[in-house]
């Protein structure tokens, strides 16, 4: 019955420079496969991290280990400073939020619907306040379809707010997906392969909402094969080769490195290809 | 498949010219066929069919259409239909959709009554030689204009030429696949555009209007006496519904639905209650109050089943928890608790029992992903129903009273109201039934409510969620176990409350109700079928399924011992041509149906604006 649902700017109130992901050691093995091995990686607030590596390298089981989805076999996760709940549905109340591979949009609710559903651990109208419908209902139901068309705004389809996400394009799919996990007001925003199957200008136009993602005070950690897009982006680099971290640095490191060239590359990348 | 991927030029679809209809008759003509048949079909009404009024209905008199109350016939029925197809085709404004494809159906409607009828009076009175004039007239007048509306031209679909250098039998099979998409083709409709904002009192109006006739078709079929009167009713509602969706007007009729949803409520239980009015035998309002219990029952299901996506296939043993505890309490001499408790009590004990168990049953299950739900509830379905036979005192405790059930459970008196007396209202006897028939409304109104408000909500939205994608649900923080059982109590408790009324009209609970699959509904199987036919998600599908799946046994008696194969039947041939339901959600609509797009047509742009009906 609290209505106070929308912090509207919702700035998390984290000074730059803090550790707002922390996975130390964390181990991943399906039966005899370890998809994951050992991996410790950090996300500081106000960072864009990428996550790079062949297929199969593990990237999204790690993912998936960040947020709940499975319990990592070894390691443990901090999301500032506390150890994270094992339940996905707790990760994401705490503060992170996160997109999928292949789109796992809510296909036959609008567009709108879906932006609502990610506000589900912002709001906290039971059954009963269904219900009954008191006024704070209203309010707070208001409050939250204000939110959701602020960020529908936000990436640009907001006058597609009353159509099925089933029927809209893949590039605008998966823009909705980064406004639904907006919605839940992460402090952290975990990206997997958010330009897969863009053409170039909206995998420019998805560079510059990442952009403004990170303005808005929620550090980034993306996974992508599009190099040009990790390398314009990133302030910071991982490599995962085989479920292991074989590198981490800035863009630059990382795409000299003989290792990265030699496992995931092929060859030197040019910035201006 | 595989015929059209041997050559390139196999592949490429090919359009008919010109289009023409299914028959070759030109496309003037034809029309005037249609005309022509539909104004006899009107004049064939008014005409004598047969000599002697021992066919049900009186077919007998001459000069008047039979459309009043006292003796309604199928001849009012083809007038109708002979009017819609004569009529339709003239209105562009009436037929938003496609005039020629709802021309069709009605033509098909009126042919297949009028000939329904026709075949039913000679076997019946034992020849042909029993038909007068007017019934022949009929015949030809329903053929000619069936003829000619077939005849005429329509858009063709897409079809493949055949692969010479298929075996004899595949291009036979290739052949009749093209010749069923050109004769699905000839019934199909675009879909109409969307309809123009009206006034709203014109609006109100129309939805009012829509309200009676239905109200009316509903009178009508619950009054039908003999089973060849019924069946023709079917014949035609079904043809007549498919008419009007073709016409577009169906789909103009749920935006306006949509835009006036209060007032379309209340228009609707106002219609509701005034169906005891029209009925001067208690015996119509029995049935009436036992369609709102399954109907109430069905939607409490809905909400499970539709909302959420949970398969619970052992719902009516909440029904029966929610009978059996206020039954107990409520002064019945079999009851082994000595106390009455007021009504209102009752329901609390009653919705209060079923939550518990919905609580007892979920909180284990629900955890669980999959079909485990299903199984389990489909077992406590069957646990339930034995346990309450068992509890006799002899091979158990003295609780139910074993298979004679908790018995003379006594009428209810509400601030001295008595439900077991007639009443007199505005001069309109009313008696026991009719009174309950007016409490279950409320009761019904409530679910409705119930279902409304918690669907278009965080919750409700979070129900929806988990039902399209649970992992995705999961990870925008839904505590998917929590919500679910929320849905599955509620949904609990809901059939509880329908199951407090259900045991005051049928004064006895026992065992033998609340069944998995029975050919009386309420059981579990019907009560599934009831959302699955209705539509899943929405509000009117299940109140329509119950009110089609309760009368067609009830009406249908000489079905007998085929019932269940003929449900069955009909369910799997529902499942292949509408899975949508009759009622569709319009999201489910589009789920089913955009595969069946032509290859790089792209889907009708949606654009919802509320949750759908
Ligand atoms: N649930 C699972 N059970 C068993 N093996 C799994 C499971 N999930 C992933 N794997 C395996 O773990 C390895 C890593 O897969 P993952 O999806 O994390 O790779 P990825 O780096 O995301 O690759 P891509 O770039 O193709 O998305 C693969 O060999 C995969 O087959
Ligand atoms: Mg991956």
């Amino acid at each position: 019955m609290t209505t106070d649902t929308t912090t509207a700017g919702q700035a998390p109130d984290t000074p730059a420079g803090q550790t707002v992901l922390d996975a130390r050691n964390v181990t991943m093995r399906f039966g005899g496969l370890t998809a994951v091995r050992s991996v410790d990686l950090t996300v500081n607030s106000g960072e864009i991290v990428g996550l790079i590596g062949p297929n199969g390298a593990g990237k999204t089981t790690f993912f998936n280990c960040l947020t709940g989805l499975y319990t990592p076999t070894e390691g443990e996760v901090r999301y500032k400073g506390a150890i994270l709940p094992a339940k996905s549905f707790k990760v994401t109340a705490a503060g992170i939020a996160r997109t999928f591979q292949n789109i796992r949009l809510f296909a036959n609710m609008t567009v709108l619907e879906n932006v609502l559903v990610g506000r589900h651990t912002r709001t906290k109208e039971g059954l009963w306040s269904a219900l009954l419908r008191g006024p704070g209902f209203h309010r707070a139901e208001a409050a939250s379809k204000a939110r959701a068309m602020e960020l529908l705004e936000f990436v640009g389809l907001a006058d597609k707010a009353e159509h099925l996400s089933r029927n809209l394009p893949y590039g605008e799919q998966r823009k909705l997906e980064i406004a639904r996990a907006l919605a839940s007001e992460p402090g952290l925003l975990l990206l997997d392969e958010p330009t897969a199957g863009m053409n170039p200008q909206e995998t420019r136009a998805t560079e510059e909402l990442v952009f403004a993602i990170r303005d808005m005070g929620i550090a980034v950690l993306v996974i992508e094969h599009d190099m040009r897009f990790i390398f314009n982006l990133c302030d910071r680099v991982a490599v995962l080769v085989q479920g292991e971290k074989l590198v981490e640095g800035s863009s630059e490191t990382v795409q000299q490195d003989d290792r990265v060239i030699a496992a995931y590359l092929g060859e030197p990348f040019e910035e201006n290809n | 498949m595989t015929t059209h991927t041997t050559a390139a030029d196999h592949t490429r679809p090919h359009k008919e010219d010109a289009p023409t209809g299914l028959l070759p008759i030109p496309t003037g003509p034809a029309r005037a066929m249609a005309t022509g048949g539909g104004a006899l079909t009107v004049i064939s009404a008014f005409l004598a069919w047969t000599w002697t009024a021992a066919f049900p209905g009186d077919l007998t008199v001459y000069g008047y259409p039979g459309g009043l109350p006292a003796r309604p016939h199928h001849r009012a029925l083809t007038t109708l239909l002979g009017l819609a197809s004569y009529g339709i085709k003239g209105l562009r404004a009436l037929t938003p959709g496609n005039a020629d494809a709802a021309l069709r159906y009605a033509a098909l409607a009126a042919f297949t009554t009028a000939w329904y009828t026709l075949l039913a009076i000679s076997t019946d009175l034992g020849g042909l030689a029993n038909l007068e004039p007017g019934g022949w007239v009929a015949a030809i007048a329903t053929l000619t204009a069936l003829t000619g509306a077939l005849a005429l031209p329509f858009n063709r679909p897409q079809t493949y030429p055949v692969d010479p250098e298929d075996t004899g039998w595949e291009q036979t099979r290739h052949r009749l696949r093209n010749g069923l998409t050109v004769f699905k083709g000839a019934f199909a409709a675009d879909t109409p555009p969307p309809p123009r904002t009206l006034p709203s009192y014109i609006e109100i109006l129309i939805i009012v209007a829509a309200l009676a006739t239905g109200l009316l078709v509903f009178t009508y079929g619950i009054g039908t006496e003999y089973d060849e009167l019924f069946i023709g009713f079917l014949i035609s509602v079904a043809f007549g519904f498919a008419a009007l969706a073709k016409a577009g007007l169906v789909a103009h009729l749920s935006a306006y639905t949509a835009r006036h949803r209060n007032t379309t409520l209340l228009g609707a239980f106002l219609a509701a209650a005034a169906f005891p009015f029209t009925q001067s035998d208690d015996q119509y309002a029995t049935i009436g109050v036992y369609i709102l219990i399954f109907a109430t029952v069905a939607l409490g299901l809905n909400i499970v089943v539709g909302l959420a996506g949970l398969l619970d296939l052992g719902y009516v043993a909440f029904l029966g928890v929610g009978a059996y505890a206020a039954s107990m309490v409520s002064g019945s001499p079999a009851s082994p608790f000595d106390i009455h408790l007021p009504f209102w009590a009752a329901i609390l004990v009653g919705a209060g029992a079923s939550l518990i168990f919905g609580v007892l049953i979920g909180a284990p299950t629900l955890r669980l992903r999959g079909d485990y739900l299903a199984i389990v509830t489909l077992g406590f379905g069957e646990i339930f129903r034995l346990v309450a036979m068992n509890s006799d005192g002899a091979s158990g405790p003295d609780i139910t009273n074993g298979s004679n059930g908790i018995s003379s459970i006594p009428n209810l008196k509400i601030l001295g109201f008595d439900f077991g007396l007639e009443h007199s209202i505005l001069g309109f006897p009313i008696g026991r039934f009719a009174n309950y028939f007016f409490l279950m409304l409320l009761i019904t109104l409530i679910v409705v409510l119930v279902f409304r408000r918690s669907g278009d909500s965080r919750i409700g939205r979070a129900w929806v969620a988990i039902r399209e994608d649970e992992t995705a649900a999961l990870a925008m923080g839904i505590n998917g176990f929590r919500v679910k059982l929320i849905a599955f109590a509620l949904g609990a408790a809901l059939a509880g409350l329908a199951g407090t009324v259900q045991a005051h009209v049928t004064y006895t609970v026992t065992p033998e109700q609340y069944q998995f699959a029975n050919t009386v509904p309420p059981n579990s199987a019907f009560l599934l079928a009831a959302v699955v036919l209705g539509g899943m998600g929405t509000i009117s599908g299940p109140l329509v399924g119950a009110a089609l799946l309760y009368l067609i046994p009830n009406k249908l008696a000489f079905l007998g011992d085929y019932q269940l194969f003929a449900f069955g039947l009909a369910l799997v041939l529902l499942m292949r041509f509408r899975p949508e339901g009759l009622i569709p959600n319009r999201r489910r609509q589009l789920e089913f149906h955009e595969a069946e797009l032509e290859p790089g047509e792209t889907p009708p742009p949606t654009v919802l604006s509320k949750t759908g009906a």
